[in-house]
C-alpha cells in the first residue's frame, strides 16, 4: 500500500464565498437515514403492526356481526386504524434514534465538522425524517383502511373514502404519525442521549392521561384536552368529541409542541459543545 | 493555515486550556505533543467549531471554522476513530459525507482505494477493528482533497505497518505543500514525523520550534561513572564546575566531558572502572519539558511498594 497523493476531485470550488447548499445537506441526511436498518426495522414493524391491528379487528367485528351496530355510532374508520398507535411507538423511536443514534456513535462530530452551520443542517435532517414520515404514514394509513374496509365490506359494515369525515381520518392518520415523528425528532435533539429520549418521548405521549387524575378539577378538562396524545389523535375521529379540540386545531396542537421544542433544541444546539 | 490565539477552555473548575497561542503553516508536518489529557483534543475540537473556546480563539485559512461553508474542501479532520455510524457501510459514511459537501461520488471509492479499504468498502463500520476504523476517518478527512489537515493520534490501534503507512502518509501531504498537525503523547512518533512541534502540558504552550531543536536543547547528555572513591572524585568534578549525583558506586555527572572527567580522575589518582557517556532519550527530553504538567503521574516505587 503506498501512501501517494490524493487526485484532486474536478469541480471542486473553492471560493469563499460559495453557499453551504441546501440541497447537498438534504441528500446526505436522505442517504444516512436509507443506509441504516434500523429505519427499515422500525418501518417494517410499524406496517405489520397496523395492518395486523386491523386484519384481526376487522376479522373479530365480522365474525360477531349482528346488523343493528351499524346504528350505534360505530366510526369504521377509527376503528381499523388503531394500529396507528402501535406503528407511532415504532416511527416515534425512529425519529429518536435519527439524531441520539449521531451522539451514541460519535457520528455527530463528523457532521457537524462536514456542516458546521448545526442548525441548518440538525433541521434539515429533522425535515428529511419527517418527510419520510410523511409518505410512510400515509401509505400506511390508506393501505389499512383498504385491507380493513375489505373485511368489513363483506358484511356491508365498512365505509368509503366518499364518506363524510373518512378521508379526513384517513389523510389525518398518516399525518399523526408525522406530527408525533416531528415530537420524537425534537426530544431527540433536545436530550441526545437515546434511552433519555425514548423514556421522555414516551412521558410525553403517555404520562398526561395517567396524571389527570391528580389535577384539580378546574384544570383538568383544560389538560384532557391539550396534551399532546390527546389533542392530536382527534383527527383520527369521524365526528368531533364533546369537550375536545376539533380534528385539525388538535393536530396543530400537537405538532405546536414539536415545533416549540424542536426551536428550543435548536437554540441549545448552537451554544452547546458537541 | 491554522491559527490559535490567546485560545482557553473551562470545564467547571478545570482549566483546560490556557491562553495557548501557536500557528501551524503549510509544508511542513507539525506535530502537537502532550501528556494524556493535556489538552490537545480539546483544542483540536475548538479548531473545528465543536467546542465553544471560553477565550480567544480560532482561524483556518483565516476564518472561523463556523463561518466556512462546504469545509471539507479547505480543512479535512481525525478527530477520533469512532466519529461514525456502525451500522452504516464504509462507503455509505463516506458518501453520506461527500454528498454534504458536494464532493463527487467517485471520490468515495478514490478515498477508499487510497486508505486500502476498497475491498471492504461494503462491510458495516462495526465490524472493523480499531486500525480499519483510524483508515476509514482519514478516508474521510481526504475527501475533499483539503489544503488543511489535523489528526488526532492518528497511530493510534495501527500495527507497525500501519504506522509506518501514516508517517509516509503525513510526509507526503506536507511535500505537496498542505498544512499537516498532528497529535500525539508519542514523542518517539513526532520526532520520526514532525518538522515542527508545538508541545503542550496541562493546557499551556511548552515549546514551539523545530524538532530539531526541541531535541538539542532538551535532551541533556550525561556522563556515567564508576570509581571506588565517589566521595573524592565527586568533590573534585564539582569544584570544576559539574552537576553530579552520586550513588554507592556510581555517579552521573553533566556538565563535563568524559576526557575532562578522566584527566581529573588522573590529578588526584583516583581509579575509574567504567567512564560512558549517555544521551537522553528523546522521551527523556519529553517528560523533562512536560514533567510539571502531567495531570496524573505514578511514583513507580510508591506503586510497586504498595
Amino acid at each position: 500500500m503506498t501512501a501517494t497523493t490524493t487526485a484532486a476531485p474536478e469541480s471542486v470550488n473553492t471560493s469563499p464565498t460559495r453557499s453551504i447548499g441546501l440541497m447537498n445537506v438534504v441528500r446526505s441526511e436522505w442517504t444516512k437515514l436509507r443506509t441504516v436498518r434500523s429505519t427499515y426495522w422500525t418501518a417494517i414493524a410499524a406496517g405489520l403492526g397496523t395492518i395486523g391491528i386491523a386484519v384481526l379487528g376487522a376479522t373479530e367485528y365480522v365474525r360477531n356481526f349482528t346488523p343493528h351496530k351499524l346504528d350505534d355510532g360505530f366510526d369504521a374508520a377509527n376503528f381499523i386504524l388503531q394500529g396507528l398507535y402501535v406503528a407511532q411507538i415504532a416511527l416515534g423511536a425512529l425519529g429518536v434514534l435519527a439524531i441520539t443514534g449521531e451522539y451514541a456513535t460519535g457520528m455527530i462530530r463528523t457532521t457537524l465538522t462536514a456542516v458546521p452551520q448545526r442548525r441548518v443542517v440538525i433541521a434539515l435532517k429533522g425535515l428529511v425524517y419527517l418527510v419520510a414520515m410523511v409518505i410512510v404514514g400515509e401509505t400506511l394509513s390508506f393501505t389499512t383502511f383498504g385491507i380493513g374496509q375489505a373485511i368489513l365490506h363483506s358484511k356491508h359494515a365498512g365505509v368509503s373514502l366518499s364518506d363524510p369525515g373518512v378521508l379526513h381520518v384517513v389523510v389525518g392518520g398518516g399525518l399523526y404519525i408525522a406530527s408525533v415523528g416531528l415530537l420524537a425528532f425534537a426530544l431527540g435533539t433536545l436530550v441526545r442521549r437515546t434511552a433519555g429520549a425514548l423514556a421522555t418521548f414516551f412521558g410525553v405521549l403517555f404520562l398526561p392521561s395517567a396524571l389527570i387524575d391528580l389535577l384539580p378539577n378546574s384544570w383538568r378538562t383544560a389538560a384532557i384536552k391539550f396534551a399532546p396524545a390527546n389533542a392530536g389523535t382527534q383527527v383520527l375521529n369521524r365526528w368531533r368529541l364533546h369537550d375536545m379540540l376539533g380534528p385539525w386545531q388538535g393536530l396543530g396542537i400537537l405538532t405546536l409542541y414539536g415545533l416549540v421544542i424542536l426551536l428550543g433544541a435548536l437554540f441549545l444546539l448552537g451554544r452547546r459543545d458537541a | 493555515m491554522i491559527e490559535v490565539r490567546d485560545l482557553s477552555k473551562r470545564f467547571g473548575s478545570t482549566l483546560a486550556v490556557d491562553h495557548l497561542s501557536f500557528s501551524v503553516g503549510p509544508g511542513i508536518v507539525t506535530g502537537f505533543l502532550g501528556p494524556n489529557g493535556s489538552g490537545k483534543s480539546t483544542t483540536m475540537r475548538m479548531i473545528l467549531g465543536l467546542d465553544h473556546p471560553s477565550k480567544g480563539g480560532t482561524t483556518v485559512n483565516g476564518r472561523p471554522y463556523g463561518e466556512i461553508h462546504r469545509p471539507l474542501h479547505e480543512v479535512g479532520a481525525l478527530l477520533d476513530a469512532k466519529a461514525m455510524h456502525g451500522g452504516r457501510s464504509a462507503y455509505n459514511h463516506l458518501l453520506c459525507v461527500a454528498q454534504s459537501n458536494a464532493i463527487p461520488r467517485r471520490r468515495v471509492g478514490e478515498c477508499l482505494d487510497l486508505v486500502g479499504l476498497d475491498t471492504v468498502g461494503r462491510k458495516r463500520a462495526r465490524t472493523y477493528s480499531l486500525g480499519m476504523g483510524q483508515r476509514l476517518g482519514i478516508a474521510t478527512a481526504l475527501l475533499g482533497d483539503p489544503q488543511v489537515l489535523m489528526f488526532d493520534e492518528p497511530i493510534n490501534g495501527l500495527d507497525p505497518e500501519g504506522i509506518l503507512w501514516i508517517r509516509t502518509l503525513l510526509r507526503s501531504l506536507a511535500a505537496q505543500g498542505r498544512t499537516v498537525f498532528v497529535s500525539s503523547h508519542l514523542m518517539s512518533e513526532m520526532a520520526l514525523t514532525a518538522d515542527h512541534l508545538v508541545v503542550i502540558g496541562r493546557g499551556r504552550l511548552i515549546a514551539d520550534s523545530s524538532t530539531a531543536d526541541l531535541i538539542a536543547s532538551s535532551s541533556q547528555g550525561y556522563v556515567h561513572v564508576r570509581t571506588p572513591d565517589v566521595e573524592g572524585l565527586a568533590t573534585r568534578l564539582r569544584s570544576a564546575g559539574a552537576i553530579v549525583d552520586t550513588d554507592a558506586d556510581t555517579m552521573r555527572v553533566t556538565g563535563l566531558e568524559c576526557a575532562a572527567i578522566g584527566e581529573l580522575a588522573a590529578l588526584d589518582h583516583i581509579a575509574l572502572h567504567e567512564l560512558t557517556p549517555r544521551s537522553a532519550s528523546l522521551e527523556e527530553a519529553f517528560m523533562e519539558l512536560t514533567k510539571d504538567s502531567v495531570d496524573y503521574r505514578t511514583d513507580a516505587t510508591v506503586a510497586i511498594a504498595s
